[in-house]
């Protein structure tokens, strides 16, 4: 079975030179003679460049190996929806979905997330429509400083798709992972369930 | 964070030799990471393994290495017939952190003792040699059984508690290791915290399905009502036969440097019925030999407490 072989260097300031990938290759080779093909190295971006398909958008990139997928898609794809808060996976501004499913954004590699649907706040609208979810918010006034609210509402999407939101213990419980340091629980809850309801 | 090579590993002997640190779900390593706690040259990502799935046969489950902590949890076969690992899987983390998890990544996650998880102390665990500033500092969250002078952190994993009351295997790419014999207590050396060796790879977990697993529960306290680590926790599984209680297995989170099986606490409560008394003397042989610090005495109470209540439910 081949061995998919992405190195994505150790970068130096100036980016990876030619003998990190011609090490690239050679250290594959040692770890099993029968593979070892350095997809990336060998390429015309010979760095680090990855594919990542948000909101429905193909997108190439060029990443260290320690970018995770938050820093990606605000530093690269310009996609500032989605918040840094704690970048340690304890407040849920980061939150988005991967295939489908609520992820929190800085505690996976961009790398990581290559082939896999990612969709962002960004993604949530059709055009000027504001996706249920965003007007539910707006109707109920669950935010004041909104740094928390893009995570908040990609989580409050996946809990309903998920069948979380039956009553407003089960939404407290299963929106856990967003935190909001302004406290507009019950308003996000009345949001979550009213969206639930529709 | 440190740079890295990042590696895909597409078979497990691939893994193996490829040689770095193993990464999954990367909800804890990549923390480590940033927080310079771990600084591996090489990330091996292993997402791509054959080690998925969850499959009943033959009176055991297994779960495989790379299945998550949603899809375990949500299983039919894993809420009806070990209802300890989903409610475990439940009480652990937010959403998002269980729908990205791996089961084994899980089982390996480090403590969240803040000494070890802040550079800026000493730690035997993260610097050999160092010295444990929890011994005599802020040490509530700390273990008061199976602790040493030089380490006293505890296991965060809920999920291991409820697999030590099942007794299930852990099975490596090449071994087998009952969960009993996985976790090391930290005596002289608390870096070392399983019997895993370099570069082993965990492949899945066997949970046997016995009558007394389907009779299984967890009970987990913590300082608030969810998205939160144990202060104390008790994985309980009770067979009772004519009101006497026939097979009964305790593990209990948050009191010590691993799950803690207490045969003493079994011991008091197999032959008789589960009268308060019986439940009162299973708790006091299980703290027997505790040994609380400054800010972590209340665990011995609180433990007791927890004991009695998950099993006043099987009564």
């Amino acid at each position: 079975m081949p061995l998919l072989w992405v190195k994505l260097h150790g970068m130096t300031q100036d980016g990876p030179t030619r003998r990190d990938v011609l090490k690239a290759g050679a250290t594959a080779a040692a770890i099993t003679p029968v593979l070892t093909q350095p997809v990336l190295a060998g390429a015309a971006a010979p760095s680090g460049a990855i594919t990542l398909l948000v909101n429905g958008e193909r997108h190439q990139v060029e990443v260290e190996a320690r970018v995770t997928l938050l820093d990606a898609l605000r530093e690269r794809l310009a996609l500032t929806g989605t918040k840094k808060g704690c970048d340690r996976g304890e407040c849920g501004a980061c939150t988005v979905l991967a295939d489908g499913k609520r992820i929190k954004s800085c505690l996976t590699l961009a790398v990581m997330q290559e082939g896999r649907e990612i969709t962002t706040i960004e993604g949530l609208a059709e055009g000027d429509e504001l996706h249920p979810m965003q007007a539910a918010f707006l109707k109920h006034d669950a935010f004041q400083c909104g740094i928390c609210t893009p995570g908040q509402i990609m989580s409050a999407v996946a809990c309903v798709a998920e069948g979380h939101a039956g009553s407003d213990q089960e939404v407290r419980d299963w929106m856990s992972g967003n935190l909001c340091r302004c406290s507009c629980y019950p308003n996000i809850v009345d949001a979550i369930r009213e969206a639930a309801g529709r | 964070m440190k740079l890295f090579d990042y590696v895909r590993a597409t078979s497990t002997g691939d893994a193996v030799s490829a040689g770095g640190d193993y990464i999954a779900g990367g909800t804890d390593l990549l923390n480590l990471m940033k927080d310079g706690v771990e600084a591996p040259d090489r990330v091996v990502d292993i997402n791509a393994l054959p080690l998925g799935g969850i499959s009943l046969d033959a009176g055991v489950l297994r779960i495989g290495a790379l299945a998550r902590m949603a899809e375990v949890a949500a299983h039919p076969a894993v809420r009806h017939r070990l209802p300890v690992i989903s409610q475990a899987l439940l009480d652990s983390a937010s959403p998002q952190i269980r729908n990205m998890a791996s089961i084994s990544g899980n089982l390996l996650q480090r403590t969240r003792c803040w000494y070890f998880r802040d550079t800026a102390f000493a730690c035997h665990k993260r610097r050999p040699g160092s010295g444990c500033p929890a011994q005599d500092g802020q040490n509530r969250w700390h273990a008061i059984l199976g602790g040493s002078d030089r380490c006293i952190a505890v296991h965060a994993s809920d999920l291991a508690v409820a697999l030590t009351a099942l007794e299930a295997t852990v099975v490596t790419h090449r071994r087998r290791i009952p969960i009993s014999e996985f976790y090391l207590l930290p005596e002289g050396t608390p870096e070392r915290e399983n019997v895993l060796e370099s570069g082993e790879l965990i492949t899945g977990i066997e949970v046997p399905v016995t009558t007394l697993a389907s009779r299984s529960r967890y009970l987990k306290l913590r300082d608030r009502a969810t998205f939160e680590f144990a202060v104390v926790s008790v994985a309980a599984a009770v067979r009772l036969r004519g009101g006497e209680v026939d097979d009964v297995r305790l593990a209990f989170g948050g009191v010590a440097p691993r799950p803690w099986r207490s045969p003493e606490a079994e011991a008091a409560l197999k032959g008789g019925p589960l009268t308060d008394e019986r439940i009162r003397a299973a708790g006091q042989a299980l703290v027997r030999d505790a040994r609380p610090r400054e800010h972590n005495a209340f665990k011995v109470e609180l433990v007791q407490r927890a004991l009695a209540q998950i099993l006043g439910g099987f009564r």
